[in-house]
């Protein structure tokens, strides 16, 4: 009996490995499978380069173009960085002014909300003019796209503190210093992870926007050049590169949160946690 | 009785302006320092409204609440206060959830960094004193609802609260756990002496822990009758099932009926 018992328990945490593996293995897979349908459609109704390179051209393409791609690729990482550091800072402190303050959130709330709505492509013309084209204008637009979803989430977070617990607080004497501190902040941590994943690759669309405008460098730029020059498949090179780019800055997200707001998932997956009492 | 610590004066209390609710109409109480109160009363009767304003939370529409010989303008920072809901902080372990207060009332907030380890060793002794002893390091959500609660005390206590404000502390938690937590309670009052003033709908829990049942009307709320209760303590929870304990509960629940029935009067 104990031993058909064991077994089953052994074949039951195999199965559970099993399952493991392939989710690890999954987005290997499905993106495996999405490069071969595209070759195989591809060769298949025989589309000519310049209207949807093949995976093969691509790689081609960006072997024989990697300096070039590195380099601006580089740059874009760079401008996106700046401008998505700058939309933290900025984010953070406005969306704690607005959590806290329902003065502050009544004065500024519809003007952000209006602020966001305007196209920023539109908006790095004006950026040109004052900065000159280049660095800046990228990095200024990574900003702007990227702050607005910072501030509402965090400002979410920091206005939904529980009543009670407030009263707790201030019933003790707290300023609303304080409160924030201790409460609002530490509290608005998961939101704020969670404005960073979206805001991260908003902001590489941003400075890219920015590039394809205005610039003499960066993966924007790249592809432009490359379009005007019918070079389709290294447009298609400088589009995979950014998406590779967003999904690394997306990781280093997912493991940023993972290691400081691991209490709002609250541990999940150990069953020592299960205990009650 | 001397100065009462706690004094209530024809409190009232209406939300929202002018045309607003009214949740306390010429409330009177007093409450003697040291002593436990249970306030009872039908739902809705204002009895959170009581807590908040005896904790100067919200000042008053009309009327006078004096707290220590002192009026009672803004929040006071004697005061230990216990909900329903435990609302304990999840990114906090219970050691730091407890110790809390500390890092916020004056003026302990200015000697925490210096004197840590002889606040450290308190908040530990309170936590065994309510047998949370091994759970100092363990989250919040680790615990279950009874034990959280329990944290949830320690952190309206950890001060040295001159006045304690539960507000039904334990109206969610079940049977065998609440009655548990009665004795916690019963215990850390004895320990410590705290002047308590305890809302709860649970006529059972009130009798057996108050010195002194308050019954409030039906909203608006005052106070409209009181009732000692004569055991000496510590109270054993058998005591609870003896018929002159009974006889007490029924009482109280009478007048709460005939409370309730004026509301529906009031109502046409």
């Amino acid at each position: 009996m104990r031993g058909k018992a064991a077994r089953s328990a052994q074949a039951l945490a195999a199965a559970a490995r099993r399952r493991r593996r392939l989710e690890a293995a999954l987005p290997w897979l499905v993106t495996a499978w999405m490069f071969l349908l595209w070759e195989a459609a591809v060769r298949l109704f025989g589309i000519e380069p310049f209207i949807l390179p093949a995976p093969s051209a691509i790689a081609e393409s960006m072997i024989k173009w990697w300096q070039p791609l590195l380099t601006n690729s580089w740059a874009t990482l760079l401008t996106t960085f700046v401008g998505f550091a700058m939309a933290v800072v900025f984010g953070l402190l406005l969306g704690v002014a607005i959590g806290s303050s329902v003065l502050v959130y009544r004065g500024l709330y519809p003007l952000l909300i209006a602020f966001n709505s305007v196209p920023k492509v539109a908006v790095v013309p004006i950026l040109v003019i004052w900065f000159g084209a280049g660095f800046w204008p990228a990095a200024l637009t990574a900003f702007l796209i990227s702050f607005f979803p910072i501030v509402v989430n965090v400002a979410t977070g920091i206005a939904t503190v529980e009543p009670e617990l407030r009263d707790v607080l201030r019933a003790l004497g707290a300023r609303p210093v304080d409160i924030v501190t201790k409460v609002g902040l530490p509290r608005a941590m998961p939101y704020f992870f969670a404005s960073l994943k979206v805001a991260i690759t908003v902001a590489f669309v941003g400075s890219i926007i920015s590039e394809t405008v205005a610039a003499n460098e960066g993966i924007g730029h790249l592809m432009l050049v490359a379009s005007s020059r019918f070079d389709v498949p290294l447009v298609f090179a400088g589009l995979i590169v950014t998406g590779i780019m967003g999904v690394l800055m997306y990781w280093v997200a997912v493991t940023i949160e993972d290691r400081t707001t691991g209490w709002a998932t609250r541990g999940q997956n150990d069953p020592r946690l299960a205990a009650g009492g | 009785m001397t100065e009462p610590f706690v004094h209530i004066d024809r409190v009232s209390m209406r939300y929202g302006g002018v045309e607003g609710t009214l949740a306390l109409r010429d409330a009177s109480l007093a409450v003697g320092e040291g002593e436990f109160v249970a306030v009872v009363g039908p739902s809705g009767c204002g009895k959170s409204t009581l807590m908040r304003l005896v904790t100067g939370l919200w000042p008053p529409t009309e009327g006078t609440v004096v707290v220590n010989g002192r009026e009672v303008t803004g929040p006071l920072s004697i005061a230990g206060m216990a909900f329903q809901n435990p609302t304990l902080l999840p990114w906090r372990r219970i050691l730091p959830n407890v110790m809390l207060p500390l890092e916020v009332v004056r003026p302990h907030r200015g000697q925490l960094r210096a004197q840590r380890a002889q606040y450290e060793r308190k908040a530990r002794d309170l936590l065994k004193m309510v047998g949370l002893e091994g759970f100092e390091d363990r989250y919040p959500w680790q615990l279950s609802g009874g034990m959280q609660q329990r944290a949830s005390l320690c952190r309206a206590l950890v001060h040295d609260p001159r006045l304690l404000m539960l507000d039904e502390p334990f109206g969610a938690l079940d049977v065998f756990t609440r009655e548990d937590l009665w004795d916690v309670l019963q215990s850390v009052w004895m320990a410590k002496k705290p002047t308590v003033i305890l809302v709860t709908h649970d006529l059972k829990e009130a009798v057996y822990l108050a010195d002194r049942v308050l019954i409030m009307s039906a909203r608006p709320g005052r106070i409209i009758a009181e009732r000692r209760v004569p055991y000496p303590r510590p109270r054993r929870l058998d005591q609870t099932y003896e018929a002159e304990f009974q006889a007490i509960v029924h009482e109280l629940r009478d007048r709460i009926a005939e409370a309730r029935k004026g509301e529906t009067a009031d109502a046409r």
